[in-house]
Order: C-alpha cells, then sequence, then structure tokens
C-alpha cells in the first residue's frame, strides 16, 4: 500500500499532512484495514485544543472501539462534516478521508513523527504479529 | 488507536482500551484450531482469538457478511461449538434432569433449544437438544465452556444408565445460513430438505459423505442449516469448497465471527458471558418459554420457583441509540439522574437495520417498551430507548 510522502505518521496509526503552520490529520489505511467497516466517528469541535499524544476523539467499527491520539498539538479549526454521516468514506479512501484541520502550536513537534518509509517499515513488523 | 474490543469475544466486560494494535487477546493455553483454519487463512480472513479458538472473524467485511446472510446465504465454520452424545435406557431421563425444556416432546429428528441450569437457577450454558434415535440424543454446546459442560453433563447423569460422549472433536461443524441456504444445500445432498422443517434433523449423502447429520438450526435470525461431517482436514476443506461453488450462484460469502455476533444480536439470541451466564437467572434473560416448569424435577427448578415468587429486580431489555453513539459490551446504563441502574451486555452497530442497537439489564421499572435511559459512552450519558425485542425477525414465507 502505498503512504503518500509527503505526510508524517504515528505508531498509533494517525496521519498528519503539515501545510505551513497548518496541518491535516486522519487515520492511515492499515488502520482502517485492520478495524474493519467503520460506523461511527467521534470528533472535537471547531476551536477545540488538541494535545501531541492525547486522545482527540474516537473511531468505531462494527466489532471495535479505538481511540484517536493527536499526532501534534494545536487548534481545531475545521472538522470533515461528510464522516458524521459517511463514516464509511474512511475506509474507501482513509488518506483523503481526513477528520480534522488544524493550527499548529509547534511545528517543531513534527520532527517526532515517522516518515512514509519508516511507518511502512513499523506496520509490516506490525503486522506480522 | 485500535483498541480491538472484539465484538463476541470474552465473557467478561470488554476493556474499552488495550492500547494500540494489541494482539485481540492472550492466549493461555494454547490457542485450539479448527480443521478449516487454512482454508479460512487462505481465503485472506483476520483471525482471532474467540474463547481460546483461533477463528476468522471476517473476510470480506463484517456488513457485507451480515447482509449477505439476511438477503442470500452465507457459510460459517462453527466447528469450536461443542457435542456431547447421551445414549441408553435411561437417556431421556438424564436430558429430563440436566435440560430445562422438556425433551419428552421432542420426536425422533427434532431438535429444541434449551439451557442447563446450576442448583440456583443461573446458567451452565444454553444448548440445542437433539432426538437422533429412540434413546439416542446430541446436546449441542458452546465453544467456551466445552469442557466445563462436558463435565457438568457427566457428573449429572452418573445416576442414569446412559452413556455420555465428548464428540466435540469429531466433527466439522459448518453453518449455511440464509433465505437461500435450502438452494445451496439441496444442491449438494439427495435429503428432500423441503421436508425437514425448522429445528429438525435428517440423516442424508452430503458431497458424496453418506450418512451426514443435517440440522435446520441456526444462530442468525434466520433459516438455514448446521452440517457436522467428519472432522479430517482434507474432507473438510472439499465440503467447504463445494459449498461455496454451490451457492456462488445465490451470492454466497463466506461468514466470520463478527457478523455471526451482529446477526444474532438483531435476534436477540443469547451468547453466554453476555445475556445468560452464571450469575442470571432464566427469568431475569427472558428465557421462560423455553423453561418447563411443569416437569417435576430438573437442575435448578426448585430455585427458579422460589426466585418467581419473589420480585424479579433487574431484567433483559433492547434499546436504540436515540443520540449519536454506539453501546459496546459492559457499557453502564444511567437514569436521568446519572445514577447507574444497569449495563450492556451486547451493543453494536446493526448492519441489517442501520441502527445501534444494544442488549441491556435494567431494573424492571426502566424496562417498559419507549422508557427512555442513558448510556454511558466515554464518560458521558447518550439518550437511549427501550424497544420491543428482537430488533428484527424475519419475513414469513409467501
Amino acid at each position: 500500500m502505498a503512504y503518500p510522502e509527503d505526510f508524517k505518521y504515528t505508531k498509533e496509526h494517525e496521519w498528519l499532512k503539515p501545510d505551513g503552520g497548518n496541518a491535516t490529520i486522519g487515520i492511515t489505511t492499515y488502520a482502517q484495514e485492520s478495524l474493519g467497516d467503520i460506523v461511527f466517528v467521534d470528533l472535537p469541535k471547531p476551536g477545540a485544543e488538541i494535545s501531541a499524544g492525547k486522545t482527540f476523539g474516537s473511531v468505531e467499527s462494527v466489532k471495535a472501539v479505538s481511540d484517536l491520539y493527536a499526532p501534534a498539538s494545536g487548534t481545531v479549526t475545521e472538522v470533515n462534516p461528510d464522516l458524521s454521516t459517511h463514516p464509511e468514506k474512511i475506509n474507501s479512501d482513509a488518506h483523503g478521508a481526513w477528520m480534522l484541520k488544524i493550527k499548529l502550536k509547534d511545528s517543531g513537534e513534527l520532527n517526532a513523527l515517522l516518515s512514509a518509509a519508516d511507518y511502512e517499515k513499523f506496520v509490516s513488523e506490525e503486522g506480522g504479529h | 488507536m485500535i483498541a480491538f474490543s472484539v465484538c463476541c469475544s470474552a465473557a467478561q466486560p470488554l476493556p474499552s482500551d488495550r492500547g494500540p494494535f494489541l494482539p485481540p487477546v492472550e492466549t493461555t493455553p494454547a490457542i485450539r484450531k479448527t480443521t478449516l483454519n487454512a482454508v479460512h487463512r487462505k481465503l485472506g480472513a483476520k483471525m482471532v482469538d474467540f474463547n481460546g479458538w483461533e477463528m476468522p472473524v471476517e473476510y470480506s467485511g463484517i456488513i457485507a457478511e451480515h447482509t449477505a446472510v439476511r438477503t442470500a446465504v452465507g457459510i460459517f465454520d462453527v466447528s469450536h461449538m461443542g457435542d456431547i452424545r447421551v445414549a441408553g435406557e435411561q437417556a431421556l431421563a438424564a436430558i429430563q434432569h440436566i435440560s430445562m425444556n422438556d425433551a419428552s416432546r421432542l420426536a425422533i429428528g427434532q431438535a429444541q433449544y434449551s439451557a442447563m441450569l446450576y442448583p440456583q437457577g443461573t446458567f451452565v450454558d444454553d444448548i440445542i437438544v437433539h432426538r437422533l434415535g429412540e434413546q439416542e440424543y446430541l446436546i449441542v454446546i458452546n465453544a467456551g465452556t466445552r469442557e466445563k459442560d462436558f463435565q457438568w453433563v457427566r457428573d449429572n447423569t452418573r445416576q442414569f444408565d446412559c452413556v455420555v460422549e465428548n464428540l466435540s472433536d469429531e466433527f466439522t461443524q459448518v453453518a449455511i445460513q440464509g433465505p437461500r441456504g435450502v438452494d445451496v444445500l439441496q444442491k449438494l445432498t439427495d435429503a428432500d430438505l423441503s421436508a425437514v422443517k425448522f429445528y429438525w434433523v435428517t440423516r442424508a449423502t452430503v458431497c458424496g459423505l453418506k450418512n451426514i447429520l443435517i440440522a435446520r438450526t441456526g444462530y442468525t435470525g434466520e433459516d438455514g442449516f448446521e452440517i457436522y461431517i467428519p472432522s479430517d482436514e482434507e474432507t473438510s476443506a472439499r465440503v467447504w469448497g463445494e459449498v461455496l461453488d454451490a451457492g456462488r450462484e445465490f451470492g454466497i460469502l463466506p461468514c466470520g465471527l463478527g457478523a455471526r455476533n451482529t446477526l444474532r444480536l438483531e435476534s436477540k439470541l443469547p451468547l453466554y458471558g453476555h445475556e445468560i451466564s452464571d450469575t442470571i437467572n432464566v427469568w431475569e434473560a427472558g428465557l421462560d418459554r423455553f423453561c418447563k416448569m411443569e416437569k417435576p424435577e430438573f437442575v435448578g427448578r426448585q430455585a427458579l420457583e422460589q426466585t418467581k415468587a419473589a420480585s424479579l429486580k433487574r431484567t433483559l431489555v433492547g434499546l436504540v441509540m436515540v443520540e449519536r453513539g454506539i453501546a459496546r459490551d459492559g457499557y453502564r446504563i444511567l437514569n436521568s439522574s446519572n445514577q447507574h441502574i444497569g449495563y450492556v451486555t451486547s451493543g453494536s452497530y446493526a448492519p441489517f437495520l442501520k441502527k445501534n442497537i444494544a442488549l441491556a439489564y435494567v431494573p424492571l421499572e426502566h424496562s417498559a417498551v419507549g422508557t427512555e435511559v442513558l448510556v454511558e459512552i466515554r464518560n458521558q450519558g447518550v439518550k437511549a430507548q427501550v424497544v420491543s425485542t428482537p430488533f428484527y425477525k424475519r419475513p414469513k414465507k409467501a
């Protein structure tokens, strides 16, 4: 599977696409495949603060509930309006079906995230369990 | 993310967070596999630990699999279920002693849903009793309770003149479920399936194998069959493949435990460790109609007579979420003043009904249809309403 080179990744399977002082956040293809059919997404509202490594919401498939962890700290500026009615869009296009746009608090935090190549290596090892 | 709280696994309330991508469940002792394990892997199934068994949880996706069973047909490996044969002069008396339903009503070839109870009227397990011959019965039991159940049957039938055998490892059990299940199986057997009514069994040739037990039973709320074939790998794989081939024209899908759980939940079929357990009694679970108090004696009867007289404290109800959120196994039920009044036994998105549904134990005063309660989801009370059950009932044949 292809992980976009211009995205950063977490070991908790979120992606972050940096754009100057802003960023877009979602979950990876590997995450949606592991979850199966996604039926519910619980996200914060615009204006909410999220902090790196902390829970900012949850995603549920038919069989599993998963917390979402913020790849970086910041203020939510936009929430994908499609996902409350069509959460299955994450299954069909995880890297396109973004969850949040945030204004980054400290772009230095991004240095702690994984590159596409590192993330791919990480999931291939994890998938081998 | 990805706290893998699998729908249908543990007997305990599920932890809401197991950390990133932990393997679903610790496996002690060694995990067991059915003879179809390699076949599931080849089909690309996601495998999980279910009560010590490595089982497919889904192949193409739970929603697609669930829909196939409601509208066409699906095939399940249910070989992890256990089978106990009770035969001999006093087989009926033995069954009557350990089973709450009335096995004396069974004709040869007929089956009935029942349960085995502890003396206090709570559940050892729910079972299906099949009468195979004049003095021969087959009890089908759950995977997670196989050893416990066998010991229970053996220990509690010693006083009767009968043989008790654990046949659990003798069979690969395959379920063919859904409105087109009959069409699929009819292509593979010489039995006239139209003559086999729901909850009846027959023996016939299936896929060239002689004298195969065919039961018109299942755990999906649909019409369907369960077949018991010899448990060698080659035969099991061949029969599985032939059923899939025969079902292709009807849109058959291999289905995992995920769909099995959502299907049984929509139909309000109980799952051991969830709706029934060793701390829940028959009245609470609402299984009165399978419990024949007119029988003079069975294990648990006396306690049930006493608890019936005392007033019932809690009862199993169906809930539909009114506000956004999915109730999950183990979540707490709150009243309008946020007091803890009950808990969810099973909860999920319901793929056919396209609603978020749950089964829950609540006090009687909160059990009337239409009553509003709150489900505590991530520390928030989310509105749900008591509805009549089952949530889904299969359409009657025209």
